[in-house]
């Protein structure tokens, strides 16, 4: 252990290093606040705990498998488990966060709920819960992602969610989200924001990665029954916002014992034009109110990012992974397309599972570096892959 | 003593005019400012356009999309303002974001602004905690003033924060919005305004956000020292040549 760990967490300020904080307009400041202030205080209420893990063992499905994958460790000569968020409700990951959160604005005595979404995973999550709540749902989407992805546009009306498009700037995922935020700031009294990952003003990565981090929790016990040690040698998860994979990492970041290894999303290649490697393109500024590597033309605005995976498609990243890329605590791997496609598939037929397009290029990592054979990786299989099929159908022509 | 602080010892009430840099046409930036000063209106604010304008609403979000596409940097509002200061006398203020100053460098931003004879900035997403901690003496040795919002959720305390770190006006948010959106003021609005009139501020208030006519011009200024019209005159300048804008401010003086 030659590094000098725990400081991978947020600090009091808001800060995960250089990175983090809360760079909003005043008109945000009470709500923001308001939230800074209470959230530790709700999370560590008993109540709040047993509803939560209440909600995620009867209704999320929780805990979800630790998988040994047999047939991928031995073509890659390693032991490789899989953590099985994909058999989440709804599908994904996101609902870990979304359950948290409603309870979150239930306690804070919110009557309704905005989010952001890109592809839709998250909105899914959102409106879900609202429907499980009986409460109020808006979810910004981009006017072009509504049109990508209308199976979940679908989901989120028919779980009675209002769907409003986002048509301003690029009308994609970043701008949602700035529609979400602008929305909240014109109805500061009612409304809580849920955020649909480990971005956006302190607290919310902090308290999107605790909701998140029970990922780990579990992974640690899984592996205890299974190998009799709690800590794998490596974690791999795909980062977007970062969400999934602050949720994988949690439990490990200040255990240096623990490589973490952090993917993102090449889309045509790093240095096409076509990308969204926030971390090999990024330089430091603010996004969404958090002060984190951000894609961006020399002179501060922010530019479109590109991948197939619509998940992955954002133009920053969460405080927490700008700061393990910027302290050297985590390896960041970019992946293409292409090569997150055909692990995708290979994935698919090794072990009968499909993930989401944004998982596939978790699993590409396996063709970039080797593992030794004794030693335990655990990929985060964040989601499955219903929502990609027509990208895989056309993809593939299959 | 700074153009603004001058120009808040006056004994009349201020109106003050945002408009976005490069919008409608790239070069339009000198020109609107002459004519405002010509049109006898107090202080400018030159907005700086960029992509993700969270606190404002559709009409300056366009202007902005609109201004960046048709060339506008940092660097060129800066070169078009340069000889600025030899026809204007009034203070002008610039008013973006933080990412883009940040780029440009915060020191080298603001020695700039200095160099032009910019008096002040307007920063909504540069909370006023993280100035007074990390920016305030870069600011005040370039002899900027930052001006910082509040609204009608602002508490007292935070209130007299903000005052204590005003070193010229402070900006009043009309109501809880983003800019644009509303055409005339209610009782909420009146209650606010009253509520931070009997604070007895050290710094005077002017008030931004949802003024479009004479009418909510007149209700603002009723306790303020004065207000700022942004969205209402982009509008207008959307569709009148530089050459009315006399017309739209005797409009609203009327
Ligand atoms: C399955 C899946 N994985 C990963 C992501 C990326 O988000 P994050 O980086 O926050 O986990 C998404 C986002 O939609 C997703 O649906």
């Amino acid at each position: 252990m030659n590094k000098v760990m725990g400081t991978y967490h947020v600090n009091e300020k808001g800060y995960y290093g250089e990175f983090g904080g809360a760079y909003i307009p005043e008109m945000l400041y009470p709500n923001v606040e308001e939230l800074r202030q209470n959230y530790l205080k709700v999370m560590a209420e008993p109540s709040f705990q047993e509803e939560f893990h209440q909600l995620l063992r009867d209704y999320v499905g929780r805990p979800t498998p630790l998988y040994y994958a047999e047939r991928l460790s031995k073509k890659y000569h390693t032991k490789i488990y899989l953590k099985r968020e994909d058999l989440c409700h709804t599908g994904a990951h996101k609902v870990n966060n979304t359950i948290g959160q409603i309870l979150m604005a239930k306690r804070l005595g919110k009557n309704r709920i905005i989010a952001e979404t890109g592809a839709g995973q998250h909105g899914v999550a959102t409106a879900t819960v609202c429907a499980l709540m009986g409460i109020q749902c808006v979810v910004y989407m981009g006017e072009i992602d509504i049109k990508r992805q209308a199976p979940n546009v679908a989901r989120m009306k028919m779980l009675g969610a209002e769907v409003v498009p986002a048509t301003s700037g690029s009308k994609t995922l970043k701008d949602a989200t700035n529609e979400a935020i602008r929305d909240w700031i014109n109805n500061p009294v009612d409304t809580h924001y849920i955020i649909g990952s480990v971005v956006g003003p302190h607290p919310y990565p902090d308290m999107v990665a605790r909701f998140q981090s029970v990922i780990s929790e579990e992974i640690k016990k899984q592996l205890h029954e299974k190998e009799g040690r709690e800590n794998p040698d490596h974690v791999i998860a795909c980062v977007g916002g970062g969400s999934n994979a602050a949720g994988a990492y949690y439990h490990f970041l200040d255990n240096a014992d623990v490589n973490i290894i952090a993917v993102e999303a090449a889309g045509k290649g790093v240095h096409s034009g076509e990308s969204a490697a926030t971390s090999a393109l990024g330089k430091d500024g603010i996004i969404h109110g958090s002060r984190t590597l951000l894609m961006q033309t020399n002179d501060g605005q922010i530019t479109e990012p590109y991948s197939i995976s619509a998940g992955l498609d954002y133009p920053g990243v969460g405080p927490m992974h700008a700061h393990l890329y910027k302290s050297g605590r985590a390896e960041f791997i970019s992946i293409t397309d292409d090569e997150a496609m055909t692990s995708g598939l290979g994935l698919s037929q090794l072990e009968g599972i499909i993930p989401a397009i944004e998982t596939s290029h978790a699993f590409a990592v396996f063709d970039h570096r080797t593992f030794k054979e004794d030693e335990i990786v655990v990929v985060n299989l964040s989601g499955r892959g219903d929502k990609d099929l027509n990208t895989y159908i056309d993809y593939f022509k299959l | 003593m700074n153009r603004i602080n001058k120009k808040l010892q006056e004994d009349k009430k201020l109106l003050s005019i945002y408009f976005t840099a490069g919008y409608p046409n790239l070069e339009d930036t000198v020109p609107i400012i002459e004519s405002l000063q010509d049109s006898g209106v107090d202080m400018i604010e030159i907005g700086l356009p960029f992509s993700d304008p969270l606190a404002d609403g559709p009409t300056i979000q366009e202007s902005s999309t609109h201004a960046l596409k048709n060339g506008m940097t940092t660097e060129k509002l800066f070169d078009q303002l340069k000889n600025i200061r030899n026809t204007i006398d009034i203070p002008l203020i610039i008013m973006g974001y933080f990412n883009p100053m940040m780029q440009y460098g915060v020191e080298a931003f603001c020695k700039r602004c200095q160099e032009i004879g910019i008096d002040g900035l307007i920063i909504p997403d540069l909370p006023v905690d993280v100035y007074h901690e990390e920016y305030q003496d870069t600011f005040e040795k370039y002899g900027l003033i930052n001006v910082f919002l509040i609204t009608p959720q602002t508490s007292d305390e935070r209130i007299r924060f903000i005052d204590s770190v005003s070193g010229g006006f402070i900006y009043m948010v009309s109501s809880a919005s983003t800019t644009g959106a509303q055409s005339s003021f209610g009782n909420t609005q009146e209650d606010y305004f009253n509520r931070i009139d009997a604070m007895n501020l050290n710094a005077p208030q002017i008030v931004g956000f949802g003024i479009s006519n004479s009418e909510t011009f007149n209700q603002a200024i009723q306790k303020a020292k004065g207000a700022i019209i942004g969205s209402a005159f982009i509008k207008y300048i959307s569709s009148n040549p530089v050459e009315n804008i006399p017309q739209f401010v005797e409009k609203i003086r009327a």
